[in-house]
């Protein structure tokens, strides 16, 4: 941009050489903008791929395939609404838990903490977010699952909340709830990373008003913080929530791989990452994966569209921000 | 009891009910207190319970030896060495086009542009990892089997955003005068890109690369699709399938062999300890960045 201008006083040089240097600059800038587009081809690649190897699954079952309550290869009847079933209720418990909790570490870390202690813990939830979903999962399945199956979900049922028909039946350690919990570790980390980003951005004179008014600390809070950083709160929960769809590891660990939905919370189901992480072995053929590309193809649809709501609520927040 | 019910942004003060709103006070702050003692203590809990389940199991043995068929003792180098290989490669792959995004979006695109890549690399970012590994699974491995490369490509397809955006975020904080004053001596903007301002961010840039490494070096998901179906041998021939450390893992926490899900856990804290590495590593970086940018 302002290269051209400086290039005119530059010491004199030879035309070639002059030429040399902007061929430099064209090739380098040519290749600076290959990769962009490369990345933005990738994103439209993958969208296109991912319902084009579905293609033949969704011609094959039809759009019924979404609300079908079947997985059985013995009669050939497939649908997916098991897997989404899973999907969602695990990331929507997961979202109401984690929420309420993420913000409240943000506000914490913020707005209670002595500096001191609000680097090094702020260091621990993110390192929360370190933890590979794998581990996370195995830690799930072998320790903190049998734990909830023993304590937390007896104690749930003694609670008023036990008479609920999703809070019946068995405990066990593997099912929706124990991975709804670990999806919940797996998003505090993010959500709250960002909560605390939005909170330190809300200007101190804003908050100092409402306390100078009298208000209570948390009054303040309420009043002030969360008017402010709405849109950017949702927007955290929504990019949360996206992971939380999206996860196939911990989940295929902790849920317990049951081609059934469930009445009981406590019992094992399936979701629709976790379901197509089951079938690796088996897929060796894309006729084989139909139905698997045809759940992929749906996965695919829900975090993207979850993804880009969120984003475009973070654009819209940012203008009006930058309007302000 | 009235009070906190109309307006929920009202913030006028009212001088009834000053007891309960201490009371409001004080349970908040007990809550967020609270809610960040929960999370630290899930990850000392999980943290503990690797090194409490995983650290008796390590030994030479384990390091140095592949995967023991049934009942045999055995190790887990064949999974090391796969994963090395495949990370390595994916690094490769995905950091110079992630670097040569951040520098169009910070040094050449017009703000608008900038805005969109922005949009596009986050929307990326957030595509499943396991959906990843469909793609891929999609486009290379049917019909040509299965194969480290394969895998090295999916986990390339998950830095590349994360890399981009840690590079371009920390090349719009390199201060503006540096490029002016390269340019005023007559240096053409790529020089000036490549000789002043890709050193000034590189702590930011690395920074970045190393927390993508830990990132991408624990997932199992890309994996699955692409080099999952391997032999338990050490092997660096990267154009066949590959045993990985998440993979084992996964494979492993599922079994019901006591003697495997002890594999497991131990494999699962070398994990974790590369991670943590890779993650101190990221922020002695980040601070000595910080220190430069500033003092400049």
């Amino acid at each position: 941009m302002t290269s051209a201008a400086y290039e005119n006083n530059a010491a004199p040089e030879s035309d070639l050489r002059r030429r040399g240097m902007r061929l430099g600059d064209l090739v380098f800038k040519g290749v600076a903008i290959a990769a962009a587009l490369a990345s933005t081809v990738l994103l439209i690649w993958i969208a296109w791929k991912i319902f084009d190897l579905a293609w033949p699954a969704i011609q094959d079952f039809g759009l019924s395939f979404v609300w079908t309550e079947a997985w059985d290869p013995v009669t050939n009847t497939y649908g997916a609404l098991i897997f989404i079933y899973g999907t969602v209720v695990t990331s929507l418990i997961a979202l109401v838990l984690a929420t309420p909790l993420s913000i409240a570490i943000a506000l914490f870390l913020t707005e209670i903490a002595p500096k001191r202690l609000a680097a090094p813990i702020a260091t621990m939830v993110e390192l929360l977010a370190a933890i590979p979903s794998v581990v996370l999962g195995l830690w799930g399945i072998l320790v903190f699952g049998p734990w909830v199956r023993d304590h937390l979900e007896p104690w749930i049922q003694d609670t008023p909340l036990g008479w609920l028909p999703v809070f019946s039946g068995e405990p066990s350690a593997s099912g929706i709830f124990t991975a709804a919990l670990v999806l919940t570790i797996m998003i505090i980390p993010i959500t709250s990373a960002i909560c605390r980003e939005l909170f330190i951005r809300v200007p101190r004179d804003l908050t100092d008003g409402a306390l100078a008014l009298g208000s209570t600390r948390w009054e303040a809070i309420r009043g002030v913080m969360f008017a402010y950083a709405a849109p950017g709160i949702v927007a955290a929960v929504l990019l949360g929530l996206g992971r939380a769809f999206g996860e196939a590891i911990a989940v295929n660990q902790t849920i317990g791989n049951h081609n059934a939905i469930p009445s009981s919370w406590f019992d094992p189901g399936d979701s629709l990452g976790s379901k197509i992480a089951s079938e690796y072995v088996g897929a060796t053929s894309l006729e084989q994966a139909s139905s698997i590309l045809y759940l992929a193809a749906i996965l695919m649809v829900i975090s993207l569209a979850t993804n880009v709501v969120a984003q475009f609520i973070v654009v819209r927040f940012e203008r009006a921000r930058r309007a302000v | 009891m009235s009070e906190l019910t109309a307006d929920p942004y009202d913030i006028t003060v009212k001088s009834n009910g000053l007891r309960r709103r201490k009371i409001v006070e004080k349970a908040f702050g007990v809550l967020a207190i609270g809610s960040a003692v929960l999370a630290c203590t899930i990850l000392v809990l999980v943290l503990g319970t690797l090194v409490y389940k995983g650290f008796s199991q390590l030994n030479v043995d384990f390091f140095t030896k592949a995967r023991p068929l049934f009942g045999e003792k055995g190790g887990i180098a064949d999974a090391l060495v796969g994963s090395a290989l495949i990370v390595g490669m994916a690094a490769v792959f995905a950091i110079p086009v992630a670097v040569l995004v951040a520098i169009y979006m910070s040094e050449y695109a017009r703000p608008r542009v900038s805005r969109a890549l922005k949009i596009v690399l986050d929307v990326l970012n957030g595509v499943p990892a396991i959906v990843v590994g469909i793609f891929v699974f999609g486009i290379l491995v049917v019909g040509h089997g299965q194969s480290a490369v394969y895998g090295a490509f999916a986990l390339a397809i998950l830095m590349l955003p994360m890399v981009a955006r840690a590079t371009q975020e920390i090349l719009e904080v390199v201060p503006r005068s540096l490029r002016d004053a390269s340019f005023a001596l007559g240096v053409t903007k790529w020089r000036t890109t490549w000789n002043i301002v890709l050193p000034a961010a590189i702590g930011g840039i690395l920074t970045g690369v190393v927390i993508a490494v830990a990132r991408v070096a624990g997932e199992t998901a890309p994996l699955l699709f692409t080099t999952s179906i391997a032999a338990s041998q050490i092997s660096t021939d990267v154009s066949h399938a590959l045993p990985t450390l998440p993979v084992t893992i996964f494979i492993f926490s599922e079994s019901p062999d006591p003697g495997e899900q002890a594999a497991a856990w131990a494999a699962a804290l070398v994990l974790i300890a590369f991670v943590l590495v890779m993650n101190v590593l990221a922020k002695l970086f980040a601070g000595r960045k910080r220190r430069q940018l500033e003092g400049s």
